[in-house]
């Protein structure tokens, strides 16, 4: 039969073909099954297995005594995953009508959306719920899918105002930092320390990242943990940092712009360090609104510039104490040397005055009168006499000029002017009428609060170095790095400490001392130097007159101190901008401080 | 028997009660053994694999068991009906699926996006592109057995417009695979009938040209999508590239020894969508590797073979036509199933016959082998 013939070709055709076919299939198969078997078990794997990480917990800070000045609280916040939430509009529509979403919430919500992140990470859309904005939200979650309640820790300063100077604070990473930060560590953290202690020690703080494996399924919803790395979390830090000091501070500073920073002598510890105003890190935790960040940047008074550490001011007359000393050790003066004061200086072919702050002088005076009654001509003559060359270098071992700080990064270092620095900077050589005002603690010399607390703290130690820092322990560890401490000072006549002690402790006991005022009620022996640095120029034959001066132009008040005189612990540097007289403005502060400390809050 | 030489069955052992027994099943009951015990085989392993895929769901694979039941019975009464009732029956089972196709589009009723089920008070819903899928090769058998082979070019045109009337109808739905699958089972008819070989390569050649007017003009979005997705699925991968790339990432990570039956990750932790139904293959893949997919591809190309010996040693003409035009339809959906799992070709919706989970599949399936049966075992009387 023909036609089963026909039908027998064809038939085998398609055998043929469809055999062919199938071998295609199977090579298909075997082809994603052995040639690319290794890139399916990788995906598959990387489809079940994912890796969360567990953010490790913060480190604590304290001061000496105990007292929490940065903790990790826990915090409600209401979260949404971008990738369960079909119309983000509409759910957030949906949650103001159960709880109060702020405009600034939704301000800062939405821009927290146009951060990169991996997929399917939450993000927050209000911090701090409240327990009735928890159960409304737990209710309703049927109709917000997508949304969730978590439970996070946040950072937070009980101590706000007082402590953020030395503390600094932690602010969400921003994109530059991302890049910079360990992308791994970081994983599951979302702030970072930007400011001072909590930025310097960032690496111990933050501690380590854990892991959990977890097994998902394709809706990301967890089935079980395969394997947990815990953790580490940051170490503690203890300060030397004395809290009580800084309340006194704020306190004595109430009304002023300035700054306060003290010194433990014996360690080299820094036991306050605070300038106002001031302001509450807390803001800048948890996103800091526009308005209130503007309104610290254009508040005139400046409440984020951190005087104690950044303020640099001529020291005037605080410097004289240091003067005195390279006076003596230059051997160009000796104790007992004598100066006629008439009020003003003259330097020989040169007709400029130049003015003692005392109209009609101070008389007859050697060292330890011109300390006391801070006369600006005995030291004219006498850094004549020593010369700039012997003047500038010997500053130098103070730590002017420099950040001598073991961890304040971001202190400024001062200006300790010398002939090269001059050249270089001024293109100008060194004029006499420089050493003149150097030997006043004017012209071009600048310094810190925390520079002079710390030239204090040397003094008061006779020569001994101890690197100022902030940090005491480290996860209950001593810290004490003196590395990069200067040389310990060693005088010619080790008898001029003692001398500048005494002369020191007369500008308060001394009866034309400069800061006798503070000797009311004080009931411990102390050292001390007033300062008052011009802010505007005087012209020669002029007055200074504070009333017709804006208040702006009005001299800075400056103030050193150390006490108890016999066994000096504390040693401390004030400035009040503007303050104009020492013993008015600054010396009380430094006494209120002073007298905190040895009362009792030593630890 | 003719063509012992072709077989490779599984009694092969040339046992005397054994074929004995044979051949009183194919005289009594027109049951052709190795082909329903292949059958047998094949909707087993199903039901093992559809567990897995399933996530152990024992109702659906109870309810599977089921169609198969009903299927195996459709068989069964498929298989009874002499030949020469089919012949007679064909233009009115044509008629019936072409009104029923009009009536789709003039009053149909919506299921996932295209309009494809009617819905007559009194019975249940069904789509009348099913029947067709055994009415339309019943007919063209039928007109061509009455013609002779190898056709004239006269009854070939003829033949073509009694294919294309349903194909169209079925394209207005819209429902393109189904469309080209029944178009596909007419013109297997054609082919086994003896279209001659220039024709059909002219014929291919106009589609391939046909194919960018196609995607121009008539071609829907989705559809177009489909094949973009096709060339590159990674461009889409959270979208519409998420299937195939989990469907090759389940096959790919089986390897040739699987991970074991009821441990295929891809499946059981949901990430392989239509595991259950177009994709299951993946889920055998993963489970049992590159050696249980070749069991399988084994399996259909017994019942292939089968089915071709059976369609060639058939007594009548109309008998060959239609069971070559059944089998083979029966492999094409294999092979684009297979071939869309595995990435080779777009994704569509073509379930694996007799595996994959679904009634309307398995009874069509079955009805047809029971037609194949049928025509096998009837003398020509």
């Amino acid at each position: 039969m023909a036609e089963q013939r026909l039908f027998r070709s064809r038939a085998i055709f398609m055998t043929i073909f469809i055999f062919v076919l199938l071998c295609i299939l199977g090579s298909r198969i075997a082809f994603l099954q052995i040639v690319e078997h290794q890139k399916y078990q990788d995906l598959s794997e990387n489809n079940r297995i994912q890796l969360r990480p567990i953010a490790p917990t913060r480190g604590l800070i304290y001061d000496r005594n105990g007292i929490l000045l940065a903790e990790n609280i826990p915090s409600y916040s209401l979260t949404l995953v971008k990738e369960r939430v079909n119309d983000i509009d509409q759910t957030i529509d949906y949650l103001k009508t159960l709880i109060d979403i702020s405009e600034r919430d939704e301000e800062q919500f939405r821009k927290r959306l146009k951060y990169s992140r991996r997929p399917y990470a939450p993000i927050v859309v209000k911090y701090k719920l409240d327990e009735e904005e928890i159960a409304q939200v737990m209710v309703n979650r049927f109709y917000l899918p997508g949304i969730d309640v978590e439970a996070r820790l946040v950072r937070h300063y009980p101590e706000a105002e007082t402590s953020v100077h030395a503390v600094g604070y932690v602010g969400r990473i921003n994109e530059k930092e991302a890049q910079r930060l360990d992308k791994k560590q970081y994983r599951a953290t979302e702030h970072v320390g930007k400011l001072g202690i909590e930025r310097r020690y960032e690496t111990e703080l933050h501690g380590q990242v854990g892991y959990q494996k977890v097994e998902t399924n394709a809706r990301g919803r967890i089935l079980r943990i395969i394997e947990q790395v815990d953790p580490v979390p940051g170490k503690d830090l203890v300060l030397h940092l004395d809290q009580r000091l800084q309340q006194a501070a704020a306190k004595a500073m109430k009304g002023y712009r300035g700054a306060v920073v003290a010194i433990d002598v014996a360690t080299g510890g820094i036991l306050a360090q605070y300038s106002n105003p001031s302001y509450d890190p807390n803001s800048f935790v948890t996103g800091i609104s526009h308005k209130e960040y503007s309104g610290l940047r254009n508040n005139p008074d400046l409440p984020l510039f951190n005087r104690a550490i950044r303020g640099q001011y001529p020291p005037a007359s605080t410097l004289k104490p240091f003067l005195g000393l390279s006076f003596l050790d230059a051997n160009a003066v000796t104790w007992q040397d004598k100066v006629d004061d008439n009020g003003w200086y003259k330097l020989e072919n040169d007709d400029r005055l130049y003015r003692d702050w005392k109209r009609t002088g101070h008389g007859h005076v050697n060292l330890h009168d011109a300390i006391m009654e801070s006369c600006d001509t005995y030291f004219y003559d006498a850094a004549f006499k020593t010369t700039v060359d012997n003047i500038s270098p010997f500053l130098a071992k103070f730590g002017f000029g420099r950040n001598m700080t073991y961890d304040v990064p971001n202190a400024l270092s001062g200006l300790l002017p010398d002939r090269e620095w001059k050249k270089k900077k001024r293109r100008r050589s060194w004029y006499a009428g420089d050493t003149l005002n150097l030997g006043i603690g004017q012209g071009f010399m600048l310094a810190t609060p925390m520079q002079l607390a710390t030239a204090t703290a040397v003094l008061a130690s006779k020569g001994k170095w101890h690197t100022p820092r902030l940090m005491d322990t480290l996860a209950g560890e001593s810290q004490i790095d003196d590395s990069n401490a200067l040389d310990d000072i060693i005088l010619k006549d080790p008898k001029d400490w003692d001398g500048m002690f005494k002369a020191m402790a007369a500008v308060v006991t001394g009866r034309r001392g400069t800061a006798r005022g503070l000797r009311r009620n004080l009931n411990f022996s102390m050292a001390a130097k007033t300062g008052t640095s011009q802010v505007v120029s005087i012209a020669q034959h002029e007055e200074y007159d504070s009333e017709t001066l804006a208040e702006r132009n009005r001299d800075h008040a400056l103030f050193i101190a150390f006490a108890p005189l016999e066994n000096p612990s504390i040693a401390i540097a004030v400035v009040v901008e503007n303050g104009e007289s020492a013993g008015r403005t600054a010396g009380p502060v430094a006494k209120a401080v002073m007298q905190e400390y040895l009362s009792g809050a030593q630890g | 028997m003719a063509g012992t030489d072709f077989s490779r069955q599984m009694n092969d052992n040339g046992d005397q009660d054994g074929f004995q027994f044979s051949q009183f099943l194919s005289k009594r009951f027109h049951i052709d053994l190795p082909l329903f015990l292949l059958l047998l085989l094949l909707c087993g392993s199903g039901l093992l694999i559809l567990y897995s895929a399933s996530g152990q769901g024992l109702a659906m694979v109870q309810k599977q068991a089921l169609h198969y039941l009903i299927g195996f019975t459709a068989l069964l009464v498929a298989a009874q009906i002499p030949p020469r009732l089919y012949q007679l029956l064909a233009p009115w089972a044509y008629l019936l699926g072409v009104l029923a196709l009009i009536g789709v589009l003039v009053l149909g009723v919506s299921g996932k996006g295209a309009q494809r089920w009617l819905a007559i008070p009194g019975l249940p819903r069904f789509q009348p592109s099913e029947l067709m899928k055994l009415a339309l090769p019943l007919l063209i058998a039928w007109y061509l057995a009455t013609k002779g082979s190898p056709p004239k070019l006269f009854t070939l045109a003829k033949a073509m417009i009694l294919i294309a009337i349903p194909l169209v109808l079925i394209l207005k739905q819209p429902d393109l695979g189904t469309s080209i699958l029944i178009g596909a089972s007419g013109i297997l008819v054609l082919f086994f009938a003896g279209m001659p070989w220039w024709l059909i390569f002219s014929m291919i050649s106009i589609v391939a040209a046909c194919a960018p007017l196609m995607w121009f003009f008539v071609m829907h979005a989705y559809q177009k999508q489909r094949v973009l997705t096709f060339i590159n699925p990674e461009s889409d991968p959270l979208g519409s590239g998420w299937n195939i790339i989990q469907s090759k990432t389940a096959i790919g990570s089986g390897g040739i020894e699987g991970k074991g039956w009821l441990q295929g990750t891809q499946s059981q932790l949901e990430f392989l969508p239509e595991s259950h139904t177009d994709f299951i293959i993946a889920v055998l893949a993963e489970e049992l590797g590159l050696i249980g997919v070749l069991f399988l591809l084994t399996v259909y190309f017994l019942i292939i073979m089968r089915g071709l010996y059976l369609a060639s040693v058939c007594p009548s003409l109309f008998g060959r036509l239609l069971s070559g035009s059944l089998i083979v339809t029966f492999f094409i959906y294999v092979f684009v199933n297979i071939g869309m799992v595995s990435g080779l070709l777009p994704v569509v919706g073509v379930p694996l016959p007799l595996v994959s989970w679904g009634g309307t599949s398995v009874v069509s399936l079955l009805a047809g082998f029971g037609i194949m049966m049928s025509m096998h075992t009837h003398k020509l009387k």
